[in-house]
């Protein structure tokens, strides 16, 4: 969706303001919020990509509003709602008023927290051999679906190179709407800084993604 | 950070932020439901505020710094190399390693959310995930760079990763001069979590740390 979470290239945010000493949490309900995402996660009531879009769709004034876990926090309600595991009433009323959903792998306890730790593998095994080569020139997509994509706005259209294969993928526009794992060739392509951003670009500039097979054609 | 589920409720509700309680309100409701075990929640928080950090980031590029052959296999996959590094090993799959040389500087961000190697570095400084970092960065590094008080050379090529998928990736930043014979402790206490985003480079020998 061409989201405000699709910051690539916009003005007018100003400097950026490192914070000397920066606590890893600045008010405790963060980490709260943090840990109950993973949890709910691990125990298989959304996957990342879909809990990527329940952020993203917030309306756009609460995006830019909203601190990083606020954010969190807020898709995150949204999300359990909308997925059955919990409903508006329970929300409002602070307390569970109705019978648990069953979760793909049960309750979040003590046993699972080693798992949390170490990180989900993405990749899948090839449906098909891949379309591109390393060398390859490929234009990335004029497309705007309405739903979960991982292609920013500002490379689509332009033409860049590609520069590594990381192999098959999960492919998160399926994924986050739960039309399954959906397997895609993955690619770094790089850009020319001035091929995004014209003449008054810096020319030693070089940008790159990791972009899905399906977002990429031949060029 | 306290780990301590309990004393929670020994505030006045007054004192709390409508955003504390909202949260405090559905871990309740997660908790009655049986979905979560709050005992879980404090383990993971005490995970992440013990067992990841730039210290692991630090020990991979000091390493680099004094072996070439793991320099050359952490460059070929990463997470292959580190996984050989025993206790930092739970790097995941998908890790990246990208080197700074006199030509080039690297420089990582998430333009759609705040993926970051999250192993190697710990959890993201808000600046990372914000929307000033967030816009700028594949759009005019030399002026985040400046923010940062870094400037380069004018002729450097500057290469920006944006990190759109669930690679991530790592600087390895160029040794300091006047660090020959340093040990790899020694080494690490000169690199910095910014030095590993790109966002800045390693201390000099005999700066303050």
């Amino acid at each position: 969706m061409n989201g405000v979470h699709d910051m690539g290239g916009m003005d007018g945010f100003g400097k950026v303001e490192p914070e000397p000493n920066e606590p890893m949490f600045h008010e405790e309900w963060e980490s709260r919020v943090l840990a109950m995402v993973r949890a709910m996660g691990a125990a298989g009531a959304f996957n990342i990509d879909t809990s990527r879009f329940y952020r993203e769709t917030l309306p756009p004034h609460v995006y830019l509003s909203s601190s990083y876990y606020k954010k969190w926090f807020l898709g995150l309600e949204e999300m359990l709602i909308d997925k059955g595991y919990l409903t508006r009433e329970e929300v409002a009323a602070g307390h569970a008023m109705q019978p648990a959903k069953a979760l793909k792998r049960g309750k979040f306890d003590l046993a699972n927290v080693e798992r949390v730790m170490v990180r989900g593998k993405f990749d899948r095994p090839a449906p098909a051999p891949a379309r591109f080569n390393i060398g390859d020139r490929v234009r990335a997509k004029n497309m705007h679906p309405a739903t979960h994509t991982r292609l920013p706005r500002y490379v689509r259209g332009h033409v860049g190179v590609v520069e590594l294969n990381h192999g098959c993928h999960v492919f998160p526009d399926t994924a986050a709407m739960e039309r399954g794992e959906n397997p895609q060739w993955l690619y770094t392509v790089v850009f020319e800084g001035r091929d995004l951003w014209g003449e008054d670009g810096d020319p030693t500039l070089k940008v790159s993604i990791d972009a899905f097979e399906p977002y990429l054609d031949p060029a | 950070m306290s780990h301590d589920h309990d004393h929670h409720h020994d505030h006045d509700h007054s004192e709390l932020s409508e955003t504390e309680l909202r949260v405090r309100a559905l871990e309740t409701i997660l908790t009655e439901k049986g979905y979560v075990e709050p005992a879980a929640l404090d383990a993971i928080i005490q995970a992440y505020e013990t067992k990841i950090g730039p210290h692991n980031g630090a020990r991979v590029v000091a390493k680099a710094w004094t072996d070439p052959a793991f320099k050359k296999a952490l460059l070929e996959d990463g997470s292959k190399a580190i996984g050989t590094l025993g206790h930092v090993s739970r790097v995941g799959d998908h890790l990246v390693v990208v080197e700074n040389r006199p030509e080039r500087h690297n420089m990582v961000v998430c333009t759609l959310c705040s993926c970051y190697p999250w192993e190697m570095l710990g959890l993201p400084p808000v600046w990372y995930k914000a929307a000033p970092y967030r816009s700028r960065a594949v759009k005019d590094p030399r002026g985040v760079l400046a923010d940062f008080g870094v400037a380069l050379p004018k002729d450097i090529e500057i290469r920006v990763w944006d990190s759109t998928a669930e690679t991530r990736f790592l600087v390895l930043p160029m040794r300091p001069e006047g660090t020959e014979g340093w040990s790899e402790e020694q080494l690490a206490e000169l690199v910095t979590r910014d030095s590993m985003i790109g966002t800045g480079l390693p201390r000099k020998p005999g700066a303050p740390s």
